[in-house]
């Protein structure tokens, strides 16, 4: 075990030096001089200067690359120029406000998903059947930003039901943050239920067909224990490793529906950094994504480790 | 029996949404959306538009300008030039505080001007270049000393160079002060979340406090034009700067907001590259002002504003709309005349240039290039157009790499603002690359020059020369719109687009 640990532990250290490489080279591909974009409209001159020699920009590629590595190292990952705030404190104000769109929006996923998909698999060929696949078809294939905007229009303009978009902090107001948040969490939901959706009707429809299944019902067994306690448990197998390779999809879908609800998380503080040319913002909250990352595979690895015995060897 | 609990399971998940209601909306609590996020908060260090209409309710500034764009005095009481022109005394207003209880006066006001000349990274350093310090005259007059008269400082201490922050705070706060705000406006900062919101609230020590009725202010920025038109209309928002031309018809027939508008005192134009670089010389556009002559020409700025901005401009040709002061009347807006520009582009021996459009992404950018393409080809232009995103486009145009480039200006309330840094020689926002000596002499003369009458001269002779050498076509300058719930009452239009808290009230 412990050697196992050493081994894969040995290896994350040089992939995150190639990941913060990485991140701070493609960040140089990006035209445009950060310093002139920062400077405002009127782009004094003196200020770019300021700028420039503030932000390491008059030296070369190397050093400032160990600039920002030195300050990574000892947990600072710099300040935001636009906002006059350390990335870390960014990140930790922005984090929880994605992880929550993201834990509604997989829940959303789960309850629309998971149901649909065994009403279809049980309810093969018929109305049931075609309008749950219709509706996994139309969520497959609607774009975010586009039900985002017909939601707000709908529930926002039309109804009055809900907030058209923003935040509310949870400790504020409860019921003001889950108004905010149901609306982007459906739109960020929805197409992953449609996956879901999929992938359960075809494992429920394998395992339905299987010989003990065939058995269970032989036995007289209740068609709803037969479903519910002996198929679904077998095909929630592949549907879980489905389920958390969503996860990156989700942070990549909040990207978009946190621009169309305004939601001050962590995708609209990448795009707006992107735009603004923030480099220790999208440097820093990049890394923190690629570590996050880094870090679940190993925890993933670690399970694997300890539920597989062959590999303990 | 499944399919009957998803069916009920469902209904909840609706009935929860509508038990979910916005919330009663607080009485005498703006909730202003804003276009962009602002940037730093602190006026010395402060670079964006959207940042200004923040700070128009946080901090006050020694003068202000009105819906004719006349200056009046705000924090200061009043002023006095000397007679040549290099020193301006000004009375500081009794009886104002900042936002931590300390007061103003000279002190404050000699402490703020070299505030902005001396911190690292000001903004404000260029506009009060001329200015070599201040004097303490006596505790409530305070003298600016210029190394030469400069007539747009009266301009420049309406805006951010003007606003006085609290000298012990400032002090305290360093290069932070951005984070925590200390002014003398009608309302203080309470919070900020970036991205989120900015909260502000009365200042009861307020020294115009009768003119205030509201007792917070929410900036909300929220980017996108529909989903701030969506949250006004579902009354998650009071008021709205901005909206999009397309959404103005509609909306006026809604009883329950209003729509403000103003032409603004900045314009839209195409900038062409007559000397930045090598590639001025290599392409028509940029070598011959006959083929720039022709492309203006063939131009029909009605059109343009009709199809762009749904008719929510106003037409012009210069750095000034018709309306202002300043406007050069012996340089009219030329009509379209496709047969005059055919016969130049013919005398410049190009009957067909091709011209390199570079344009921002923003759709209204977009649609500009996509009209003007459209028009100039029938005068025998290939227009093509170069997408190119905002930061990237400023590079481009900063490095000459450019033939013609869509681009903006906010714009200043004082025309010098609006003309020098783009046809002064090596100036930071001539990216026309244009220079020439006479016209340096002309606005240099333009800034020294005293009274109305001698400067508006002096922008005649200007306009005469640089609207025929074309270093930018000017199209058009946008109207600023502005919707809001009809409860609200109380505002003022002013041309700089900034929204006066001062008077605003719901009824």
């Amino acid at each position: 075990m412990s050697s196992f640990l050493t081994r894969r532990l040995a290896t994350i250290v040089p992939t995150l030096l190639f990941v913060t490489m990485l991140i701070f080279g493609l960040q140089q591909l990006l035209p445009g001089d950060p310093a002139v974009v920062l400077a405002g409209e009127d782009r004094d001159p003196n200020v770019v200067a300021y700028l420039q020699q503030k932000l390491h920009l008059d030296q070369p590629l190397p050093i400032r690359y160990l600039y920002w590595l030195g300050g990574v190292l000892r947990g600072d990952l710099g300040e935001s120029l636009r906002m006059q705030k350390p990335v870390t404190a960014l990140i930790a104000e922005k984090l929880p406000v994605t992880l929550e769109l993201a834990a509604i929006a997989i829940v959303i996923a789960l309850v629309i998903g998971i149901p649909a998909g065994i009403v279809s698999a049980i309810a093969k060929g018929t109305a049931w059947d075609y309008a749950a696949n219709a509706v996994a078809l139309w969520g497959l294939s609607t774009p975010n930003f586009w039900l985002g905007i017909m939601m707000i229009l709908l529930f926002s303009v039309s109804l009055g039901w809900l907030p058209a978009s923003g935040y509310v902090s949870p400790f504020e107001d409860w019921r003001g943050n889950l108004a905010a948040m149901i609306m982007p969490a459906f739109v960020l939901g929805n197409a992953i239920a449609a996956v879901l959706m999929r992938h359960t009707r075809s494992a429920m429809l394998q395992v339905l067909s299987s010989d003990y299944v065939r058995t269970a019902r032989a036995k007289g067994l209740d068609e709803r224990v037969v479903v519910l306690k002996h198929a679904l448990r077998n095909a929630m197998t592949p549907i879980i490793t489905l389920g958390a390779l969503e996860l990156g999809t989700l942070l990549s879908g909040a990207v978009l529906t946190e621009q169309v609800f305004t939601i001050p998380g962590f995708g609209k503080l990448i795009v707006d950094a992107v735009f603004n040319r923030d480099y220790a913002v999208v440097q820093g909250v990049v890394l923190f994504t690629a570590t996050a990352y880094i870090a679940l595979n190993l925890l993933a690895d670690i399970a694997y480790f300890l539920v597989n015995p062959r590999l303990r060897g | 029996m499944t399919i009957t609990r998803l069916t009920r399971g469902f209904g909840a998940a609706l009935g929860l949404a509508a038990v979910l209601a916005s919330a009663p909306m607080q009485a005498q609590t703006l909730r202003f959306g804003l276009a962009e996020d602002p940037d730093v908060l602190d006026p010395t260090l402060a670079r964006t538009f959207v940042g200004r209409i923040v700070f128009a309710a946080l901090c006050d500034k020694l003068f202000d300008i009105d819906e004719k764009l006349a200056i009046v005095p705000q924090l200061a009481q009043s002023y006095a030039w000397s007679p040549d022109g290099k020193a301006l005394t000004i009375k500081v207003r009794p009886g104002v505080t900042f936002h931590d209880g300390e007061k103003l006066d000279a002190a404050a006001v000699k402490f703020n001007i070299e505030r902005h000349k001396t911190m690292a990274g000001s903004n404000r350093r260029g506009e009060l270049a001329l200015v070599t310090g201040v004097d303490v005259v006596d505790p409530m007059t305070a003298r600016l000393n210029l190394s030469a008269p400069f007539s747009p400082l009266l301009a420049q201490l309406a805006d951010r160079a003007g606003m006085m922050v609290s000298p012990k705070a400032a002090q305290a706060a360093g290069d932070k002060f951005g984070a925590n705000p200390v002014c003398s406006g009608p309302f203080k900062f309470v919070e900020r979340v970036a991205q989120d919101k900015i909260v502000l609230e009365r200042y009861p020590g307020y020294w115009n406090k009768s003119q205030i009725f509201l007792e917070k202010v929410i900036y909300l920025p929220i980017v996108d034009a529909t989903v701030r038109l969506a949250n006004l209309k579902s009354g998650q928002l009071d008021f709205i700067e901005r909206m999009a031309p397309s959404d103005v018809a509609a909306l006026k027939t809604d009883s329950r907001f209003k729509i403000s508008k103003i032409t603004e005192i900045g314009y839209q134009g195409i900038t062409m590259n007559v000397g930045k670089s090598e590639l001025a010389k290599t392409n028509p556009i940029g070598r011959d002002p006959r083929v720039r002559e022709a492309f203006e020409l063939a131009l029909d700025r009605d059109g343009i504003v009709q199809v762009v901005m749904e008719g929510e401009a106003t037409v012009g040709n210069q750095w000034v709309a018709p309306d202002n002061p300043y406007y050069a009347k012996n340089v009219p807006i030329p009509k379209r005349d496709v047969a005059r520009a055919k016969a130049l582009l013919a005398e410049a021996g190009v009957p067909n240039p091709t011209v390199t459009l570079m344009t921002p992404t923003t759709s209204d950018a977009q649609k500009i290039a996509q009209v003007v393409q459209a028009m100039v080809k029938d005068a025998g232009f290939d227009v093509k157009i170069q997408s190119t995103e905002f930061a990237t486009s400023l590079d481009l145009a900063d490095k000459g790499q450019y033939e013609a480039y869509v681009l903006a200006w906010s714009g200043r309330a004082d025309p010098d603002g609006n003309v020098y840094s783009f046809d002064a020689c090596k100036q930071p926002l001539n990216y026309a690359g244009y220079c020439k000596q006479e016209i340096d002499d002309l606005l240099n003369k333009s800034r020294t020059a005293g009274d109305l009458a001698e400067r508006k001269k002096a922008y005649d002779q200007i306009a005469a020369v640089v609207l025929k050498d074309r270093p930018i076509v000017y199209l058009f300058h946008r109207h600023w719109l502005w919707a809001y719930t009809a409860k609200l009452s109380g505002l003022r239009t002013i041309p700089d687009g900034l929204v006066r808290v001062q008077g605003l009230k719901f009824n």
